[in-house]
């Protein structure tokens, strides 16, 4: 028997080496054809970013292609397989917690604490397995495993292919790394990977100027987060003297809870500084619907299994110091409120597929906050699982649907798609019902429980809950409207797009109905405590999380005290309640946008206003353009330009100036008395050598005369004597 | 009535030989002369090493003289490479055309 829980660190490690080796020899097994490596795909189709759809066979396929298809998923299946194994085996575990620790990263570095204490900084490349990491690389791979299956005949026709799934192998590689670290350092390394590949596969067709921008923009709005997270790391340093989590956790349970705003709170602040940016909150949202630049796997991949459920997860796997803060907690559940309606507000009218889906990921990632911030951190993880099967498959189907149609993705030019695209209709049709919440499909357990809870948590309230239940019906109206618009009604194709409509290939299809199967049955694990009949089985995801979050839950009970009892028939109540908004806003989307076609335009033009700035998304963009980008870095760049001709340009010139004063001196005293004393030697020795220069005559016969007038006088000498 | 030939005879041959060649090595400016000169100062030395072997019966002077004769063989073909050489730079064997060794 093969012990996985000793090689969850291979889980990485195999989707790095998938990307190294497709990166280094995909140009090798897949060369470009040059028709389409010289031209840009995207722009000759004109919006749509599927261009070559209509193309099938067009391209002959490279002899080596298919090793890479092989190799882009296989890796990711491997690592399926060996999180499957090692979770079977960690649920047999007394303790559910397993660390693997490789290697010393940061070898043990010895400073004082912010209280004086002594500490050393040490990080390991460590993996720990508990059931927070367990959901984690489940989800990652399941999902990421089908994504990369469809992009086979997503991406099929595309240049670049080797680049598309080196990109993607990275991509999970470093989300499993987030996901499976032991220490916030580590758990760094890989938030700041995925950032990485997010610039990289939103930037993914470079030739077009806007995904370049939008990869910019995803990437410069995560840094900002990032800075607040990795402040928040070492603020922990500082005042704990670890970043592993078991040790974190430890220290923690010796604290007491915060009442003002003390370091535990701007600790816990920072860390959400960060996650606003990796998971799309207020204030730093406005990278993700941008992100919809990038070909629509990548929209998946990011939206549903890795880049953004990584913030939520960091407040989940927080949860013991979050739960220290409640102040800190309320920001945190009031910020995912806020998103959540303002981000489903901004959905209702958008006209982009993928920004529609781009949207609904946000406001859903906002709940995953309001239920971290009520306390509920095993609803936020269990709304992050089932949000992952519908919100993939949203996305892949909105692929199938661009796919389709040759690259269109406005939806006011869809429209009675229903019966020439079937699979995709049907699958989609599945993931609207359970984003809406409707029972008993997954969405609905997860959605039903973050309302419940936030109702009946001693951190929630009523007013959080009402703005929950009036998203829960935004989300219901959206949703609904684009599926509407897209399969339903009187078809608005152009004729040349008719006729090349077709279903995708089952390389395309069948992951979606793998991931439609999982947005029917994946809420069974977490169903309602008041649904006592089903048993104790059927609430496994609660328990399953519960050692985890066990020191959080306490605190709250504690916090609390005894006196929350809630009726099941409050509950029960609530639970129509929001079932019946739900139903409620699909049949009002189906009102508006079947039975009379005609009434949004009306709507809209008596509600001009309003629609204006739901369609301008707020102005969010617009603001931050004013404020930062050109307020702040423009004005600032001018600030900066004075201060450089002022101060760093006159300190310069003074410099120079002062530097030529004084070698001016240094020339004259060179060239007047150091020259001077050495020509003045020169011209003396000159002189005095001149008598002696005559005798050097160079005539041969004038130094034999020499020789013997000087032998005549030597001898002469001899004989005289 | 013929006087015999002595020691003293072969004497002002060899001071005269020797007054010939060193007065060629002084004034004459072809090269070639003045190694031909050379070998007359060579020779004026030979005869009087001999004619000093005869006179005292000791054969050492002639084996010197033997000597003399290799080494100005070798010199006079060292002398004439140096002298091709030059004629071959300067098309010139006259001794005060080459003068550039000066100050």
């Amino acid at each position: 028997m093969v012990n996985f829980l000793d090689l969850i660190w291979l889980i990485p490690l195999f989707l790095a080496a998938g990307a190294v080796l497709m990166l280094l020899l995909g140009r090798r097994l897949d060369p470009q054809p040059p028709s389409e490596a010289a031209l840009a795909p995207g722009v000759a189709a004109g919006s749509g970013e599927h261009p070559n759809a209509g193309a099938h066979g067009a391209h002959p396929a490279a002899p080596w292609r298919f090793l890479i298809s092989l190799l882009g998923p296989g890796t990711v299946f491997v690592s399926l397989i060996l999180s499957l194994g090692a979770v079977i085996q960690l649920a047999g575990l007394p303790e559910r917690v397993h660390e693997v620790i490789k290697y010393t990263w940061i070898p043990a570095f010895p400073f004082h604490t912010a209280d004086g204490g002594a500490a050393r900084l040490a990080a390991d490349f460590g993996f720990l397995l508990d059931p927070l990491s367990a959901v984690m690389i489940l989800v990652v791979t399941l999902v990421g495993f089908l994504i990369h299956v469809y992009s086979i005949g997503y991406m099929g026709h595309e240049g670049g292919y080797y680049r598309f799934f080196g990109y993607m192998n990275l991509f999970v590689f470093f989300m499993l790394t987030l996901v499976l670290a032991n220490n916030y350092l580590l758990m760094f390394v890989g938030w700041e990977g995925v950032g990485l590949c997010s610039y990289l596969l939103i930037g993914f067709y470079f030739h077009r100027k806007s995904a370049g921008d939008a990869g910019k923009k995803a990437f410069v709005v995560n840094r900002i987060g990032d800075a607040g997270f990795i402040v928040g790391i070492l603020l922990m340093l500082a005042v704990f003297g670890t970043v592993r989590f078991l040790d974190v956790n430890a220290a923690l349970a010796d604290r007491q809870v915060e009442t003002g705003f003390g370091v535990l709170s701007a600790m816990a602040l920072l860390l959400f500084v960060g996650a606003t940016g990796k998971s799309a909150q207020i204030p730093l949202f406005t990278w993700l619907p941008d992100a919809m630049e990038g070909p629509t796997p990548v929209s998946a991949l990011i939206h549903a299994a890795t880049m953004v459920t990584a913030g939520v997860y960091m407040v989940a796997r927080s949860s013991a110091l979050f739960a220290l803060t409640p102040q800190t907690s309320f920001l945190v559940a009031a910020i995912g409120a806020a998103t959540a309606i303002l981000a489903a507000s901004i959905a209702l009218v958008q006209n982009d597929i993928k920004r529609v889906l781009a949207y609904s990921t946000v406001s859903q990632l906002g709940y995953m906050f309001l239920a971290a911030g009520v306390g509920a951190y095993w609803v936020a993880i269990f709304h992050l699982y089932t949000h992952a099967f519908f919100k993939a498959l949203l996305f892949l189907g909105a692929g199938s649907v661009i796919h389709a149609l040759g690259g269109e993705q406005d939806i006011r030019r869809m429209g009675g798609l229903k019966d020439k695209i079937p699979v995709t209709y049907r699958t989609m049709w599945i993931a609207s019902l359970a984003i809406a919440g409707i029972p008993p499909l997954a969405g609905f357990f997860s959605k039903d429980e973050i309302l419940w809870q936030t109702w009946s948590s001693p951190l929630g309230s009523k007013a959080l809950w009402a703005v929950g239940v009036v998203t829960a019906f935004l989300t219901a109206f959206y949703m609904w409207r684009l599926m509407f618009l897209t399969f339903h009604g009187r078809p608005r194709l152009s004729e040349e797009t008719a006729r090349r409509l077709h279903e995708s290939p089952p390389v395309m299809t069948v992951p979606l109905v793998a991931l439609a199967a999982g947005s029917v049955a994946a809420g069974w694990i977490g169903v309602p405590k008041i649904w006592t009949w089903f048993g104790e089985g059927f609430r496994l995801f609660e328990h399953w999380l519960e050692p985890v979050f066990a020191a959080a839950t306490t605190r709250w009970h504690a916090e609390a005290g005894a006196h929350h009892h809630h009726h099941a028939s409050t509950e029960w109540a609530l639970m129509i309640l929001s079932v019946a908004i739900a139903a409620g806003g699909i049949a009002l989307a189906r009102h508006l946008y079947v039975v009379r076609p005609e009434a949004p335009e009306a709507i809209r033009q008596r509600a001009a206003p309003v629609y204006d700035v739901l369609y301008n998304k707020w102005y969010v963009d617009e603001i931050y353009d004013f404020l930062f980008v050109n307020g702040l870095a423009k004005g600032g760049g001018s600030l900066l330009s004075r201060f450089d001709s002022a101060v760093v340009d006159g300190g310069v010139n003074g410099t120079g100036w002062l530097t030529r004063f004084t070698s001016s001196i240094s020339v004259w005293w060179d060239t007047w008395v150091v020259d001077g004393t050495v020509r003045l030697l020169a011209f003396t020795v000159k002189m005095f050598s001149y008598p002696m220069r005559l005798l050097q005559t160079g005539y041969l016969q004038s130094y034999a005369l020499v020789i013997l007038v000087g032998v005549a006088v030597a001898l002469g000498y001899y004989l005289v004597r | 009535m013929l006087h015999p030939i002595t020691s003293a005879h072969y004497l002002v041959l060899s001071a005269a030989l020797l007054l010939i060649g060193t007065i060629g090595v002084l004034t004459r400016r072809n090269m070639v002369v003045i190694l031909m000169s050379i070998e007359l100062i060579l020779n004026a030395v030979n005869i009087n090493l001999v004619t000093f072997s005869r006179h005292f019966g000791d054969v050492h002077g002639q084996i010197f003289a033997i000597f003399v004769i290799t080494v100005a063989a070798a010199e006079t073909a060292v002398g004439l490479g140096i002298l091709i050489a030059l004629f071959r730079n300067r098309e010139t064997v006259l001794a005060d055309e080459v003068d550039l060794l000066k100050w």
